[in-house]
């Protein structure tokens, strides 16, 4: 690919970005949130078509029109959102829109089926729904298709972002084995280490504009990241937790005992002192983020009492829990966070709309200073406040969120990955803005699946596992190695 | 295959479909019951379809639609304008059966590819694209003819009176003559249709594709679909079904009227869900559909045979509807909720589901 063009409206998503993929290599390309990675796979893919510049395969000018297009010559994509049919079989998400032929044979689709997944080792059958499968077996499931399509060119979109470290060795080997067969793979990830082990040659793109083609092995994984980010990385280790101190009272702010919910956390006790950061871990599956959403009543809570403040509170839905001061920043950013397409400024103002009663809206003045304070002070990229969200890059929307619950000046903020899918920069910003927070008095429930961004910004975890509150880590006992040993079933319980 | 667990949770589609067949078979058994005079009569049981061929057909038409995750409130009206247009036709004097059934179907395609153009290209709205289209056809209908207009071309009175009798399956009459078993063409295209139609959903690339479109449309796009192909397709489908309906429906009653067909559309869509189709799209099943439809008239026989005031039966239908998509969703949720799984017994698990 040659002298990439792209531009949407008000933003010029990328700007002479070339790309060049040989067969039989991994190459990464790299890039901050907002860097144009995703648009440029887009285009790759077919799904934008280009406003100009050159895309070739094997010498050959191509112009693909839609997805089916590039299908057609062989370049498969496995998208980090999962972009299957929920309503349909295992089976047929691997197969459909694929068929020559104008009816379906199933048995033999069962089959093929059946075989690929055992070979991948991919513990699914081929007529289950594919909704009753977990988010990792369904990104497995994607990639299944993909390397069944006898693809020249696979590009993988953020693959490892909902796998846990067996299934992402497995995916590794798995991407070896296409290598090998002369495959040639982009991978985009947000993982450093990950990039390492398995690239040959590294892309760097920033702010839409093609910063540089390396080899893996000859750029320091520390030049790499002030390459993407384009000035030298704040020093992490800057970061100052902050202890807890008796100033801030005993009463704690949120205080909940026996408290389950819908979704089948086992009832547990929790509670959060004024200017804690805390932080709840464990493995995929095992009901930290079903114990955050019970605190806010997002799921419905089957049981338990909540204190708020030493006053007994009860929070039956989510309005209650904003009522009180209580925040929530959700996992699932598209389907729980954002509201496509409203502007950005609607994004923001949302919650505080709400709490401030639907009778009594905003000015647009009053929404647009709203709007326009935070955009400024969390760095939001946007076009204008009236920009959809949707056209925002994925860490730009999860700041306007963040915002959205900024601006209620909430007592109690609970963040549910807010760092996922998002890069290195505004990963740092985020934590920054962590920990600010607790130093204004904020209370923040803080959730992610990277351990070492957890150890370095709450001073006390808990650990799940299966659904109840094995451990609780503070002070000395924030090590990588404690905690994974108390999430993998060590002696270290209360 | 995996044989660590032999019980298949059956998909939502399916148990739709288990449930819409056992309501038709618990109201049909209902009516056994109370009526066991009339309703073990298998005339009984045919004439349901007899009477009721064009809406079934169209009950098939907007369940392919709704799969798709659209609406088409239209196809009433363009039944109801091509009863009408075949009337003119026929009585005009130069008309023919085969011309008017070409002109049916072409009256049905051009109203579905229209609609079927702007929806899926142009990316508008199906519900207002349709109400629109329901409001010309009614319109059109009215400007034509507005009297009711009998046909009286020998052929057709031929075809209209044409029944296929069955004499192994008749009853006797208080009488004590026997009456043989009399099923209209209308019936033999209902159910040819049916059969032809639920093949095409399940086995055909089309029937497929509808399915990922209706169940998620990006996913789809993204999975190589061609989406909005796939959607003019439906609505391209619904309208011939329409036109097919509006042929039946003349060849029934033997008369073009203003009132032909009307409202059929919203009976169309409630069958569509008894039977299990979602309005959500990506889930339905296009045997559930006329089962869907035959509940809702036989619901209607009933009430007819209780001689109570006509008026009820739409009352009662209301509720009824109301009652079976609430017992619907209860179900799907109690599914969704976790440790919960509706665990068939293994002769009732669909087949091919069973690992």
């Amino acid at each position: 690919m040659r002298g990439i063009c792209k531009s949407f409206p008000g933003v010029r998503a990328l700007r002479d970005v070339g790309f060049t993929l040989r067969a039989g290599e991994v190459h990464a390309l790299m890039g901050e949130n907002g860097a144009g990675k995703s648009t440029l796979i887009k285009v790759m893919t077919g799904v934008y078509e280009k406003d100009s510049g050159r895309i070739e395969i094997d010498g050959q000018a191509i112009h693909f029109k839609s997805p089916q297009d590039a299908q057609a010559f062989g370049v498969g994509t496995v998208y980090q959102e999962i972009t299957l049919c929920p309503n349909l079989s295992v089976a047929e998400n691997m197969f459909i829109g694929r068929g020559r032929y104008a009816f379906v044979d199933w048995k033999r689709m069962r089959e093929k089926a059946a075989r690929l997944l055992d070979s991948l080792g991919i513990p699914a059958r081929p007529t289950q729904q594919l909704s009753s499968c977990s988010l990792a077996i369904q990104q497995m499931i994607a990639i299944a298709r993909a390397i069944d399509m006898d693809c020249k060119i696979l590009i993988l979109d953020e693959p490892t972002s909902s796998l846990d470290e067996d299934e992402v060795r497995k995916l590794f080997s798995l991407m070896r084995e296409l290598k090998s067969r002369g495959v040639g793979i982009v991978f985009v990830t947000h993982f450093l280490d990950q990039v390492y082990e398995i690239s040959d040659r590294i892309t760097v793109l920033r702010n839409g504009e093609f910063i540089g083609e390396y080899e893996a092995a000859e750029l320091p994984q520390f030049e790499l990241v002030s390459k993407m980010m384009g000035k030298a990385l704040d020093d992490v280790s800057s970061m100052r937790k902050r202890e807890p101190s008796a100033a801030d009272g005993e009463t704690p702010v949120f205080e909940a005992t026996g408290l389950s919910s819908a979704a089948g956390v086992r009832p547990f006790d929790f509670a959060i002192r004024k200017g804690e950061v805390n932080g709840f871990t464990g493995l995929l599956g095992s009901g930290r983020s079903e114990s955050v959403r019970a605190i806010y009543a997002a799921d419905k809570v089957t049981g338990g009492r909540v204190r708020f403040k030493g006053k007994e509170a009860s929070i039956g839905d989510p309005i209650h829990a904003m009522r009180l001061g209580i925040g929530y920043l959700p996992e699932d950013r598209k389907g729980d966070g954002i509201i496509a397409d409203l502007s950005v400024r609607d994004n923001i103002i949302l919650a505080l709309q709400v709490l401030n009663g639907f009778w009594k809206p905003f000015s647009r003045k009053q929404a647009e200073a709203f709007a326009d304070e935070y955009i400024r002070s969390l760095n939001i990229k946007t076009a204008s406040s009236a920009t959809p969200i949707k056209s925002l890059s994925g860490g730009n929307q999860q700041k306007a969120i963040l915002a959205r619950w900024l601006l209620t000046h909430p007592e109690y903020l609970i963040l549910d990955e807010p760092t996922r899918g998002i890069d290195v920069g505004t990963k740092v910003e985020i934590q920054k803005l962590v920990l600010k927070l607790a130093e204004e008095g904020v209370s923040v429930t803080f959730i992610s699946s990277e351990i070492d961004e957890m150890i370095r910004t709450c001073s006390r975890l808990i650990v799940m596992r299966d659904r109840s509150i094995v451990g609780e880590l503070t002070g000395d006992d924030l090590t990588e190695n404690v905690v994974m040993r108390v999430i993998a079933g060590g002696s270290e319980s209360i | 295959m995996n044989t660590t667990r032999r019980k298949e949770a059956i998909s939502n589609s399916n148990l739709l479909f288990a449930i819409a067949a056992a309501i038709f078979v618990l109201m049909y058994g209902f009516a056994i019951l109370c009526y066991p005079r009339s309703f073990l009569q298998y005339q009984t049981f045919f004439d349901l379809f007899n009477l009721n061929a064009p809406l079934i057909i169209l009950t098939l038409g907007l369940s392919i639609v709704m799969i798709g995750g659209g609406i088409d409130i239209s196809v009433g009206a363009v039944t109801g304008l091509v009863t009408m247009c075949c009337a003119v036709y026929l009585e005009s004097g130069t008309g023919s059966v085969g011309g008017s059934m070409l002109l049916a179907l072409g009256i049905g395609v051009a109203f579905g590819v229209l609609q079927g153009f702007l929806i899926a290209y142009l990316e508008i709205q199906p519900f207002i694209i349709t109400l629109s289209g329901m409001f010309l056809a009614n319109g059109l209908l009215t400007t034509i003819h507005k009297d009711p207009l009998n046909v009286t071309l020998p052929e057709f009175v031929l075809l209209r009176d044409f029944e296929l009798v069955v004499p192994w399956l008749g009853t006797t009459n208080r009488l004590g003559n026997f009456i043989p078993l009399a099923i209209k063409p209308g019936t033999v295209v209902a159910l040819a249709l049916i059969a032809l139609l639920a093949v095409l959903m399940r086995w055909s690339r089309f029937g497929r594709n509808l399915y990922a479109v209706g169940g998620n449309s990006q996913s789809a796009l993204m999975l190589g679909i061609n989406v909005k192909r796939t959607k003019f397709g439906s609505y391209a489908l619904c309208g011939l079904l329409s036109g097919v309906a509006g042929f039946v429906y003349i060849m029934t009653t033997g008369a073009g009227n203003v009132g032909n067909a009307s409202g059929f559309e919203m009976k169309a869509i409630a069958g569509s869900i008894i039977g299990g189709t979602m309005l959500s799209g990506g889930v339905g099943n296009l045997i559930g559909s006329p089962i869907g439809a035959l509940t809702l008239l036989t619901i209607n026989e009933l009430i007819r045979a209780a001689g109570v005031n006509s008026n009820f039966q739409s009352i009662v239908s209301g509720l009824l509807l109301c009652v079976f998509i609430v017992l619907q969703s209860v179900v799907l949720w109690l599914r969704g909720a976790r440790g919960f799984r509706l665990a068939l017994p293994a002769w009732l698990a669909p087949s091919g589901e069973r690992g």
